[in-house]
């Protein structure tokens, strides 16, 4: 049995299912939600290792559309659908506030579709029309609230949206104008035979634009610190965690090294890119009051590390950005969920109003804790390994000011999360929050995946500190270069 | 040169874009650059004098492939008026939740969101 199309056909029928049965049943969304994203997460775990292709309806390679399973596939799989499975787990509760179950999951499904599409498809325009399934399902989850912030958020960032994926689609025009192909393994072949050219730099240049604006890269970063506190905490928590990698950073990083083929000006442009979202993310988060408005900023700042990680080039840099990438994913994700149960419990996120919850909300409090000592990097979590390897990457390539750079960016991100700590959960409980009491238990346990999650993923680093388990397959592919594939 | 036409209507939506305080202006600006998007599609794929592509029975296969435009990107175009469609779709719903919520379809008033 062929598991790859299944990841894509999967969400995508059942999000059809969803309105259709739900009517009569009223558990149904909420069941059938989290058996597809439990369904999709045993499915990627037993990709692990294995590699494959898939020809859409027969069609052999020049003609129809393939898709591609590799170790670098694998790894975003193993994080679209582990993020997607708590954030479907938090929902269930969390989302009894808002009107329409039923719209709600079907949207949602029809986002993992889109991404898991994304991460495998070979395919230029089919990639392009996975992005905007992906894209504009989330353009309506942000809106979902239909109050003004989210409007107002949801306009800017499908806007915006629409544009970087205008940009796309001309950059995909242009490269098929030059290779005459849209197969990604045919044109990498035909790109590295025909050299560097005018076309093929300007449609670079729009795919950086294009994906530096779906990834929220510092030039194009502004819808972002809009769009993820509008959305609702488990759809910010995909958004953060997985939707700007899988379709910013995986995409740009695939094209970069699989498909162009890596050149020295490429690595410079990427390093620059994530040198200023590091430094002015951390900057702009650290002045917020908002709680989950604080936490979108910090996703520029750490997307920042993992662009500069990409950016260096070297296995060891590659291997940190893309661990740093699944962490990132993991602790973000449990943050936003954090700060939808916080808000769930007291109704606001701005952290004046806030103050001792760590004594009403125990569970909330500590998850919290271990998510925002691994975002700024404390040994012994997962993030500060990941910092670690891209640090050390930056000092072993010569790149001296470039890990000066990052070890000051985290310990901003220190500060700024200690700031977090301090006025939400630790300072005395005001007056108004004395009768607040925990999220209920799924919501609970949602969390509660994501921070062991947090913790076991720290072990990972033991398998080697240059080749951890699963990120050494993945940085295996991007090392290789311009792929060939049977 | 036809090119160029088309990066001009492209660059005329971008500007309508970044420039008009009207949502609803926004979103023709953004349909128009997905109407520019498309004709560098079909563009693309053209060829001066060519004909159709659609094989029939008589018509000699080497002459065809030498003389029809590339059918690939109209297939394109297809998928991408579709998903501009579903966009816009989607665009001008959010205009209209917009009116009901501000009373006023004007970007600089709806301010809610800042810093």
């Amino acid at each position: 049995m062929n598991l790859i199309p299944l990841f894509v056909a999967i969400p995508l029928g059942v999000a059809f299912i969803i309105p259709m049965v739900s009517r009569k049943l009223k558990w149904a969304p909420d069941l059938l939600g989290n058996l597809t994203l439990a369904c999709l997460t045993v499915m990627a775990f037993m990709t692990i290792g294995q590699t494959g292709i898939y020809h859409m309806g027969g069609w052999q390679t020049p003609l129809g559309i393939d898709l591609r399973l590799d170790g670098l596939t694998t790894l975003m799989l193993i994080a679209i659908n582990v993020i997607g499975l708590a954030a479907t787990i938090f929902s269930v509760q969390y989302m009894t506030r808002y009107t329409s179950k039923l719209r709600y999951y079907s949207l949602f499904l029809f986002m993992v579709a889109g991404m898991n599409g994304v991460v495998l498809t070979g395919d230029m325009f089919n990639l392009y029309v996975f992005l905007e399934i992906a894209a504009i399902s989330s353009y309506a989850l942000v809106a979902f609230g239909c109050e003004h912030e989210e409007l107002e958020a949801s306009f800017k960032y499908a806007i915006l949206g629409s544009v970087a994926s205008g940009f796309i689609l001309i950059g995909v025009a242009l490269i098929y104008g030059i290779t005459g192909t849209l197969n990604m393994a045919q044109m990498a072949v035909k790109l590295s035979a025909a050299g560097p050219s005018k076309p093929l730099i300007l449609a670079f240049a729009l795919f950086i634009c294009g994906f530096g604006l779906k990834s929220a890269l510092v030039p194009f970063h502004a819808w972002l610190p809009d769009a993820h506190p509008s959305a609702p905490a488990p759809v910010s928590a995909m958004l953060s965690g997985v939707v700007i990698k899988a379709l910013g950073i995986y995409v740009l990083v695939r094209l970069i090294f699989n498909v162009f083929g890596v050149t020295e000006n490429f690595l410079m442009i990427l390093r620059w890119l994530g040198l200023l979202s590091m430094v002015l993310g951390v900057f702009l988060a650290i002045g917020q009051w908002d709680m989950k408005r604080l936490f979108a900023y910090h996703s520029i700042s750490q997307i920042g590390y993992i662009v500069i990680g990409f950016g260096l080039g070297t296995p060891l840099g590659i291997v940190g950005a893309l661990f740093h990438m699944l962490n990132h994913s993991v602790f973000k994700s449990l943050l936003f969920l954090n700060a939808g149960a916080v808000e769930y419990a007291t109704g606001t996120r701005d952290l004046k109003r806030l103050g001792g919850l760590n004594k009403s909300m125990p569970v909330t409090a500590n998850t919290s804790l271990v998510a925002s000592m691994s975002i700024a990097g404390i040994p012994p979590l997962n993030g500060f390994w990941s910092k670690l390897i891209i640090v050390l990457a930056c000092a072993e390539s010569g790149h001296y000011w470039l890990a000066l750079a990052a070890v000051f960016v985290s310990l901003m991100t220190l500060a700024s999360f200690l700031k977090v700590q301090k006025y939400a959960f630790f300072e005395s409980a005001k007056s108004t929050l004395k009768k607040v009491g925990e999220v209920p238990i799924l919501m609970r346990i949602a969390m509660l995946i994501l921070a062991v999650l947090c913790v076991v993923m720290s072990f990972l680093v033991l398998t080697g500190l240059r080749t951890p388990f699963l990120i050494d397959a993945a940085s295996r592919v991007l090392t290789t270069g311009v792929f060939n594939f049977p | 040169m036809i090119y160029s036409l088309c990066f001009i209507l492209i660059a005329v939506g971008l500007y309508g874009v970044v420039v008009k305080k009207n949502v609803v202006k926004i979103v023709i600006s953004v349909a128009i650059m997905e109407y520019g998007i498309n004709l560098l599609l079909i563009l693309i794929g053209y060829r001066q004098g060519g004909c159709a592509p659609i094989l029939d029975k008589g018509m000699d296969l080497a002459a065809f492939t030498a003389n029809s435009v590339d059918p690939l990107p109209q297939a394109l175009v297809l998928t991408s008026i579709v998903i501009s469609l579903g966009v816009l779709a989607l665009l001008v719903s959010i205009c209209i939740r917009l009116y009901e919520r501000y009373g006023t379809f004007d970007i600089t008033e709806m301010r809610k969101l800042r810093g």
